[in-house]
């Protein structure tokens, strides 16, 4: 069995300024890290090939550097990764990602798995997963908290719909966007890292791809704009409460109760 | 010998503090009688919450004038009993002394009240690019109680205790008298350090009313890495070897894979491995991600070359969360996964760690009882929990005793003392007796007398 992960090089901080003119995140001098999302991605694949046998590959898209978080996925388990890095794919909206990544999927070979985190700390759209699925053509799962197993060619999965759980089975290949905090991610293994040589990472670039129509990826096959980035208000109001443990009680349920939480 | 709190006693304490910061009798919740561990209870007759310097001052000149008995309590975090009022009298409980007064940037110290959180300083510091480096797993205990017990935490491997971090302090003396101890300067040779006697006196001499703290510039890289071994052996034998690679990291601690499991179950949450039976903990800071690489890669290197099985990179918030929170659940994660457990917190040698800790399974083996560990493998400073389980009363006071006396004699015969950082406070009062001896003791005795002539601060502690 192949499995794919898709991830995504973030910030490695919340704290990053947004330039007021270009509205673009400021990346320079900021540590970048892997979507954290992506490492229970990750986990659930790592998992899986220990469990009932396979390989482990990943797949980003971006500028050369993220071929960082391919080496971070190798140093936790997977044989192997692949940089889709082009300028023509700058600029990309969740549309225009996926429909990249899906191209550059199929220059990957056969796959039986594709799993894909819930979301990016970045961009926070959580839709990627499922559009390149759409683009595949296979079934896709998102919010799968566990896979319970696997036979006969069928994934049997446990998913959210948030107030209640469903237990289902789907034919693969197909593609799962994991929940978050469905398991502990290894750690990476720096026996590994000291061994690296980047023999590990494949660059594909748009000439690589079977799709040469390059209103199909970046900014010219995005169906969105950006009007405006920001940072989101930072809240860190603190409200103590004093009192009895009954009027303390109170007013907290008060609180909660004019804030729309119960 | 002591007078009992009267209803004038407690008209008078409302007239310095106000009337809803006194409470006496039922009003008092129970929570007040004990601290996280100490084995011993007791009510006080009044709990007295001050906010001020002259408030606290004004209650001791009527407490020393009545003959009245004083504890002074921060969060109550303490785990050796320091603050429960054995002889009854005034609780006087400091943590609406929660401010935080002054930030000197030019001194690089920050004055604060002692019922400052741990946990709120920490923030406080690095929200203005600086360190409060001292790091006691109890970040709930207030500043007070961090230096009435010198604690110590994780990165004293690096950067010390806290000792090392308090410049001055203002004390109330038991007869109310307000005394400045120390100063803003970072030479002190003038006389004997007053302060530092007050620093790890566990409220016994005097009272801490304000702390003016170093702080030292934020490191901008920080990074752990979780080494596995295959066994506890290899893994504390690894310290001594990394400090003499020269690489000084900021913490090194010590886990058993048992340890880990109690925290998995006790925090519903898995860790990243628990493979392998030991692992050490260490952290590296820095002010370059090429600096802490080079010294995170030199450890890792010689850990590989003496057994480690691997080192795993724990270099994100996520990362570190994960194995951190963990690390810091583990005394809490012991505690619930038995009926009842006491500590021993004896510091030894570094190099002494994994002899101390053998024996520790030793003493198991023979007295049939369970006793994890953790600590901080790169000071010494063991925590060792000998825990009850099915025990009845009878056998758990005769293992528990027996248990303490073969591992204090153990710390000592390896030149190790009794307490750590957690203090002596009530509960180990007679191992302390037991290694210092008579003329130590007596001296201290002395000391506690010139402070307190009437011995109403905190009586029955540390050497009475």
């Amino acid at each position: 069995m192949k499995i794919l992960v898709c991830v995504k090089q973030v910030p490695g901080s919340n704290n990053v300024e947004v330039d007021p003119v270009t509205g673009v995140l400021k990346r320079n001098g900021i540590q970048s890290k892997i979507n954290p999302y992506d490492l229970y991605g990750i986990e659930t694949a790592l998992s899986i090939a220990e469990t009932y046998g396979g390989t482990v590959e990943s797949i980003t898209m971006g500028p050369p550097q993220a071929k960082a978080v391919i080496n971070e996925t190798v140093c936790m388990g997977a044989e192997r990764g692949t940089v889709l890095s082009d300028r023509k794919f700058a600029g990309a909206d969740v549309l225009a990602t996926a429909y990249t990544l899906s191209q550059g999927i199929k220059k990957c070979g056969e796959y039986d798995l594709i799993i894909c985190g819930k979301q990016t700390t970045d961009g926070d759209t959580a839709q990627v997963g499922a559009e390149v699925a759409e683009y595949l053509g296979i079934p896709n799962v998102s919010n799968v908290l566990s896979v319970d197993a696997i036979k006969d060619g069928r994934i049997f999965l446990t998913a959210s719909l948030d107030e209640k759980n469903v237990k289902m089975s789907v034919a693969m290949p197909c593609l799962i966007s994991v929940d978050s905090d469905v398991n502990t991610p290894r750690l990476p293994s720096y026996k590994i890292k000291k061994c690296l040589t980047g023999e590990a990472v494949d660059v594909l670039t748009f000439d690589n791809f079977e799709d040469k129509d390059e209103k199909h990826y970046g900014l010219a096959g995005s169906a969105t704009q950006v009007e405006r980035i920001f940072p989101p208000e930072k809240n860190d109001q603190k409200k103590n409460v004093t009192g009895t443990k009954e009027e303390q009680t109170l007013e907290i349920f008060e609180l909660l109760r004019s804030e729309k939480m119960i | 010998m002591y007078n009992k709190i009267t209803p004038e006693d407690i008209a008078a304490l409302r007239a310095i503090v106000g009337d809803g910061e006194v409470l006496s009798g039922d009003e008092i919740n129970p929570d007040y009688a004990h601290d996280e561990l100490g084995g011993i209870e007791r009510m006080p007759e009044a709990l007295v919450r001050v906010r001020t310097t002259e408030e606290v001052s004004a209650v001791m000149k009527h407490a020393f004038e009545r003959c009245i008995p004083v504890t002074v309590r921060g969060s109550g975090t303490g785990l050796v009993g320091a603050a429960v009022p054995v002889e009854g009298g005034i609780l006087l409980e400091t943590t609406k002394m929660n401010k935080i007064l002054e930030l000197d940037k030019n001194t690089l110290t920050v004055k604060v009240q002692p019922g400052v959180l741990l946990m709120e300083l920490a923030a406080f510091a690095e929200e203005n690019d600086f360190m409060y480096p001292p790091d006691p797993g109890e970040k709930s205990a207030t500043i007070g109680g961090n230096i009435s017990t010198n604690a110590g935490g994780m990165r004293a491997v690096k950067y010390g205790v806290t000792r090392d971090y308090v410049r001055a302090l203002t004390v109330v003396m038991p007869n109310g008298e307000i005394l400045k101890l120390g100063a803003t300067v970072a030479k002190n040779s003038s006389g004997y350090s007053l302060k530092d006697l007050i620093i790890g006196s566990e409220g016994t001499l005097a009272i801490i009313t304000e702390a003016v703290l170093k702080l030292v510039p934020l490191p901008k890289v920080s990074t752990s890495l979780l080494v596995p071994f295959p066994d506890m052996k290899s893994a504390i034998e690894s310290v001594p070897k990394i400090f003499a690679s020269k690489v000084i990291p900021t913490a090194i601690e010590y886990m058993s894979r048992d340890t880990i499991l109690f925290s998995e179950d006790y925090l519903g949450k898995k860790f990243p491995d628990t493979k392998n039976d030991a692992y050490i903990l260490l952290t590296f800071d820095g002010n370059t991600d090429a600096q802490v690489e080079a010294d995170m890669n030199t450890v890792a290197e010689l850990c590989l070359e003496i057994g480690a099985l691997d080192a795993y990179i724990v270099d994100t918030e996520e990362r570190k969360k994960a194995v951190w929170s963990a690390r810091g659940a583990f005394l809490e994660a012991i505690k619930a996964s038995t009926t009842e457990m006491d500590e021993c917190d004896v510091v030894v040698p570094v190099n002494k760690v994994d002899e101390f800790i053998k024996y520790t399974h030793t003493i198991a083996d023979e007295l049939g009882v369970r006793i994890p560990s953790f600590g901080h493998a790169g000071d010494g400073n063991l925590h060792v929990y000998i825990c009850r389980d099915a025990l009845s009363d009878e056998d758990w006071a005769a293992t528990l005793e027996k248990c303490f006396e073969l591992m204090y004699k153990k710390s000592e015969e390896l030149g190790g003392l009794v307490s750590g950082e957690h203090g002596i406070g009530y509960a180990k009062k007679d191992y302390l007796k037991a290694q210092l001896g008579e003329t130590p003791i007596s001296i201290m005795k002395g000391i506690k007398r010139v402070f307190d002539e009437k011995n109403i601060l905190n009586p029955g502690k540390i050497c009475f």
